[in-house]
């Protein structure tokens, strides 16, 4: 008894069943969405999201798969990890979208104009990001522009930035960039011998340990060491930090910088294994910033969360693709990510209810 | 002449727009919530009008404008709720909620539109509706200038704006709740009530911004692009506005024009002339924000419990 209370008490147990609560939630009503446009299919549907790569039935082919699923992973964990290091110093980093456009800009044209080898473009891609970060943390600091409105006004401004840069580097009769393994062999991430175990898939590699690496780092500098207790104490009370000795303001634009290097590493981990290209035509910003969001909250602002939280956010999106799209829009999976992040707000409401549910509890087995 | 017309003309729709939604941002924060999620809740009203005109096609311009009207301002104040309910009730994290309401808004609305579109015609699996015969009701030729009743519809509601919050007990309580809701509490406002007000009235006033954005220049729309953040410009009118009706309205007017520039630089031989790649003139009114918002957040005039969960013990 005494050791099953404790149990439900640890943070960390409560952070995961909250985070299980959201996705359980988000797939019924996912579900429900499915049954209204067609009650039929609804059932083979969102199995159909929740296997993903299992769909397949030849298991070379789920192997294929399931690599496609870890390839874009990878970018994903560092878009979460962002986030999340700017929201552990009290910034919300809505601009990680932009900040992984500006790492997209510099890692295809680096790779495609200039002919760079792929170390070069995916250091580039850190710097470019974190330029765009260190913009959104400096206007924080000095003029007290909140960092969600200019980062989503510097999203928009790469977006169209990209468009028009990225449109030097394009096939002559395409919207689409030049193909990575045909113009730029260079520049393409080394696989490691990775890609033998997932039936050869040539597009996975070095950026899925690269990812993971990033994950642990980031768990050690918030959590293990100087730097990462100042920029806490920042987030926490900036005038506290300040009166402390701390330089608040440099903090602020490090953690932006810090965030906005890990969202444009994420560009290179995606864009230089040659899996996709950039259309210069796109419309919208990316939404692997805004994915980055869902998954660091989903992973209860842990890095290591994260790691879970980044597979299961992308193998719902790409479970997506497998429902049939002649009766249902692919979007259900896009619509179950966001009610995940909307549930993801009630975290604390969660833990407040389970805690006077244990409560309650412990009052009777007193008496 | 002509082009300085068609400039004033985008100007003063997208104007309307920027101001109608930064408005109903404006009631949202001045009750205490903040609401990031007003780029969703414009594209469920616009939904919600082009719904309207989807399924009515033969009315007449009079119920053609308050029907369309109406069904984007439910469809904004029901999504609204969304806000409300964990805002207020749960005391959400409300950039967490806002945000999540923007990603699903366009999610949701795809997934509608989509799903009319496929049955009412088995190859058309797209995400956009047209409106070409209904949107030409809501114009009024004078001379070459293309009058739209939305732009005298948002003057009215501008002029109400700034009635409402100073003349009005209603607006003056709301106003406190945002500043000190515990001292507007102890002399018996109800606090929960004001801030769900606050955030029906901008779901509601999001909700027909959404609508009058879709119909500005173009007769159809592809809803999977959700409304390219002018959900978010509107809030940077809001605080360039320093959260006052009627700087608001001139703050849009100006970011109006950076917006409309875009859409007819081509008719001005000298700008032409100057060479700039087209998609300089989309980056234009984000840019502008950005520099705008450098130089007047420092003396922001934020409630002061904006975005504060109302606890009703708290000291």
């Amino acid at each position: 008894m005494e050791k099953n209370k404790s149990f439900l008490r640890n943070e960390g147990v409560q952070a995961l069943l909250s985070s299980i609560l959201c996705i359980i939630i988000g797939l019924i009503i996912g579900y429900i969405v499915l049954l209204f446009i067609n009650p039929q299919g609804a059932s083979g549907a969102i199995l159909a999201i929740i296997k993903n790569w299992a769909n397949s039935s030849r298991s070379t082919l789920q192997l294929k798969n399931l690599g496609s699923t870890l390839v874009n992973t990878a970018p994903l964990l560092l878009c979460s990890l962002s986030v999340l290091f700017a929201y552990k110093v009290g910034l919300f980093n809505i601009g990680a979208s932009g900040q992984y456009t500006a790492g997209i800009i510099v890692a295809l044209y680096g790779a495609l104009a200039l002919h760079l080898p792929w170390i070069v473009c995916m250091v580039l891609s850190i710097i470019a990001g974190a330029i765009v970060g260190a913009i959104s943390g400096a206007l924080k600091a000095y003029q007290n522009v909140s960092e969600v409105i200019s980062g989503i006004m510097l999203n928009w401004i790469l977006l169209y930035a990209a468009n028009m840069i990225l449109s030097s580097v394009k096939e002559p009769s395409d919207i689409y960039t030049l193909k990575m393994a045909k113009n730029a062999p260079q520049a393409i991430l080394p696989t490691l011998g990775l890609n033998s175990i997932f039936n050869n898939h040539q597009y996975v590699g070095i950026a899925i340990p690269i990812a993971l690496i990033a994950a642990i780092l980031v768990w050690i500098i918030l959590d293990k060491t100087k730097l990462g207790y100042e920029l806490k104490a920042t987030g926490l009370n900036k005038n506290g930090a300040k009166y402390a000795g701390m330089k608040e303001n440099q903090n602020i634009i490090l953690t932006m910088a810090i965030a906005g290097g890990l969202a444009g590493l994420a560009a290179s981990c995606l864009y230089l294994t040659g899996i996709t290209e950039w259309s210069c035509a796109t419309a919208s910003v990316p939404g692997m910033g805004f994915n980055g969001i869902a998954a660091a909250f989903l992973g209860g602002l842990n890095p290591l969360g994260s790691i879970l939280s980044s597979y299961f956010i992308q193998h719902i999106s790409m479970g997506g693709s497998f429902v049939d799209l002649s009766i249902y829009p692919s979007q259900v999976a896009d619509l179950i990510s966001s009610i995940i992040i909307y549930l993801c707000g009630f975290v604390a409401f969660f833990k407040l209810m389970m805690n006077q549910f244990l409560d309650k509890k412990d009052a009777k087995g007193g008496k | 002449m002509a082009t300085f017309l068609l400039l004033a003309e985008y100007t003063l729709i997208f104007a309307s727009v920027l101001m109608l939604v930064a408005l109903g941002g404006c009631y949202s924060e001045h009750s205490g919530v903040i609401n990031i999620g007003l780029e969703g809740i414009m594209v469920m009203g616009a939904l919600g009008g082009a719904l309207v005109m989807n399924m009515f096609p033969g009315l007449s311009a009079p119920l053609m404008i308050l029907a369309v009207m109406a069904g984007s301002m439910l469809f904004g104040v029901i999504y609204s709720t969304l806000l409300g309910f964990s805002a207020i009730h749960l005391k959400a994290d409300q950039t967490i909620i806002g945000t999540a309401m923007n990603m699903l808004g366009v999610a949701l609305a795809t997934i509608i539109v989509k799903t009319i579109n496929m049955q009412a015609n088995a190859s058309n699996p797209t995400s956009t509706l047209q409106y070409i015969a209904q949107k030409k009701l809501f114009l009024v030729k004078l001379g070459s200038f293309e009058f739209n009743w939305f732009m005298l519809i948002s003057l009215v509601i501008l002029a109400i704006a700034y009635v409402v919050m100073y003349k009005t007990r209603f607006g003056l309580r709301l106003q406190a709740c945002g500043e000190f809701p515990q001292a507007a509490a102890s002399v018996g406002i109800d606090v929960y009530k004001m801030r769900w007000s606050g955030v029906l009235i901008s779901g509601l006033l999001g909700g027909l911004g959404g609508i009058v954005y879709i119909m500005a220049g173009v007769s159809e729309w592809k809803f999977e692009n959700g409304v390219a953040g002018f959900g978010f410009l509107a809030m940077a009118v809001m605080i360039f506005g320093q959260y006052r009706p009627l700087r608001i309205g001139v703050s849009a007017l100006l970011f109006g024009f950076f917006r409309a520039l875009g859409n007819v630089y081509t008719g001005f031989g000298f700008l032409v002339a100057l060479n700039i790649p087209s998609t300089l003139y989309n980056m234009l009114p984000y840019i502008v924000c950005l520099i705008v918002l450098t130089f007047t957040s420092k003396n922001s005039r934020a409630p002061k419990a904006d975005g504060i969960p109302y606890e009703k013990g708290q000291r």
